[in-house]
């Protein structure tokens, strides 16, 4: 049975939104180890999607793979229109730059300072960017849009874990990416910190007008940020629809996401 | 019997995969965008980080050649010889190899460990996710820097090496500074030097290789950083060992020692 089809279908309203994420049955294993098993998601212009899954369920080697950090087995991932399975180096690398990630660790390089965390990303533009008077106020603008401007002379590991999740949001959103993936955005955090980077989410997805994929298993943030989920299950589709339609679903399966 | 051929095969696709890092690495240096600044940085970090290391071990090992080989040089009337046979041992192989081995305590653990941590950490995906090469950023310019430094550092060594045996021979046989440099520089040859200076490149080279393709490799979360770091160090050192043996055994063919 193919639950996505049959549960909750909610992607008519977004039909006449632009495409800009399509993942069609994508496929992962290591070895008898089948982690993706013909997973496919659609994610439209200024759209919120959230990815639920337990541990294990192939989420974040599904984030993986649409970034080209793994190659997938079989399967296809067009991020605006161009599949990255099919990508040279550099045309990837430039596909990327419309991708911002914030991972589940945050991922901050611990030897470099926030604005040389911020800067970073910029390398790859030298002819646009290639000066200090160039790059500051895109970093202080990324800076000030998470609240932490006055961490930039700072060393990540002088930050609480809350500030280095928003500054790690903040060079994500560096290059003014069109597409956020979030990995796990709430994990590790308390209730309160986790509040704030949800709301954060919200406030910069209305600001730099970006479509958010988030991978998480934390209820609270779900329903806060989602328009439409998609619950994964031994690494393929299982339901979709908006967080109200699945979480008063009967199903057992379903139920079990939700409590 | 089966252990020890899982050992074998694991052993040889470990060779394997460090020579694909290797033909990586000389695929990737000539490559553009050359990491100049990261270099530098490196350069820096590396050179200084083990200089006082390298200067103390040199120290001591001319000290302790010195103190040990006068008794018998004197019962042989032999004195006045010194400070060749200190020079020539020190700067032909004692000086590289022993500096070598410091270098790849302090250095393959240190890029080993701190490459790991990169790479359990996601900072290394971060990197690549950023559109920025990591292997070309990070390994490149470690193994580059690691290359260019070690040379640098036993020409140092052996000179400090050279000073702490003239302070002895100064101390127990009253040998002015012009004296016994007079006799290191009137013993050496270049074929002492050249060789001896180009295996250290050689040494350098394996020692930045080892510690970036065990951190690069890294798995098993914080445990694995520790394995990286330690192996590097084991790794690196016994490379050393037959890259010596390699090298004075072509020295040997081409150069009359």
């Amino acid at each position: 049975m193919n639950q996505t089809e049959n549960i909750f279908d909610t992607s008519k309203n977004m039909q006449d939104r632009k495409l800009m994420l399509e993942i069609v049955g994508l496929r992962k294993s290591f070895g008898d180890n089948h982690v993706l098993n013909g997973f496919n998601l659609e994610l439209y212009e200024g759209e919120n999607l959230v990815i639920m899954g337990k541990s294990g369920a192939g989420k974040s080697v599904m984030v993986k793979c649409l970034v080209g950090l793994m190659s997938a087995d079989s399967g296809s991932i067009k991020v605006m229109g161009k599949d990255i399975t099919k990508l040279n180096r550099a045309e990837l690398d430039d596909t990327r730059t419309e991708i911002g990630f914030l991972f589940q660790g945050n991922a901050l390089y611990d030897s470099m300072t926030i604005r040389e965390n911020l800067e970073f990303p910029l390398r790859r533009h030298k002819a646009k960017f290639g000066t200090v008077e160039d790059t500051t106020p895109l970093i202080m603008e990324a800076l000030e849009s998470v609240g932490l401007a006055h961490t930039i002379n700072l060393m990540p590991s002088e930050l609480s874990g809350g500030m280095q999740k928003r500054i790690a949001l903040a060079r994500a959103l560096i290059l003014k990416p069109k597409i956020i993936l979030y990995d796990e955005p709430t994990s590790g955090l308390d209730p309160i910190t986790s509040k704030e980077i949800i709301e954060l989410m919200r406030r910069v997805q209305k600001q730099y007008k970006t479509s958010s994929l988030i991978i998480t298993h934390d209820v609270d943030c779900a329903r806060v940020v989602s328009e439409r989920m998609i619950l994964l299950v031994d690494g393929t589709n299982y339901a979709e629809g908006t967080f109200a339609e699945l979480a008063s679903s009967n199903e057992e399966q379903i139920k079990a996401f939700f409590k | 019997m089966q252990k020890s051929k899982s050992v074998f095969k694991s052993f040889f696709i470990e060779i394997g995969e460090l020579s694909y890092f290797a033909g990586r690495f000389f695929k990737e240096v000539f490559s553009r965008p050359f990491e100049l600044k990261e270099l530098l940085k490196q350069c820096y970090n590396i050179g200084n980080k083990s200089i006082l290391l390298v200067g103390v071990t040199g120290f001591i090992i001319g000290l302790v050649l010195t103190i040990q080989t006068r008794p018998t040089l004197e019962e042989f009337g032999a004195v006045s010889w010194m400070p060749s046979m200190v020079s020539i041992s020190i700067i032909r192989e004692i000086g590289p190899v022993i500096i070598a081995l410091t270098f790849a305590g302090r250095i393959a653990s240190g890029i080993g460990a701190e490459l790991g941590s990169m790479r359990v950490t996601e900072q290394i995906d971060a990197m690549e996710v950023s559109g920025t090469n990591p292997f070309k950023f990070l390994v490149v310019t470690r193994i580059l820097a690691a290359t260019l430094m070690l040379p640098i550092l036993v020409l140092f060594g052996d000179a400090v090496a050279l000073f702490g045996s003239y302070l002895i021979e100064n101390t127990k046989g009253d040998v002015s500074f012009v004296l016994y440099f007079n006799k290191v520089f009137n013993a050496l040859e270049f074929s002492d030097i050249f060789p001896a200076i180009i295996k250290t490149y050689f040494f350098g080279f394996a020692i930045g290789l080892v510690g970036c393709f065990k951190g690069y490799t890294c798995s098993k979360g914080t445990v694995g950083v520790g394995m990286a770091a330690n192996s590097a160090v084991v790794y690196a050192s016994m490379l050393l060992f037959v890259l010596d043996f390699i090298a004075v055994f072509v020295t040997d063919i081409f150069i009359d020692i």
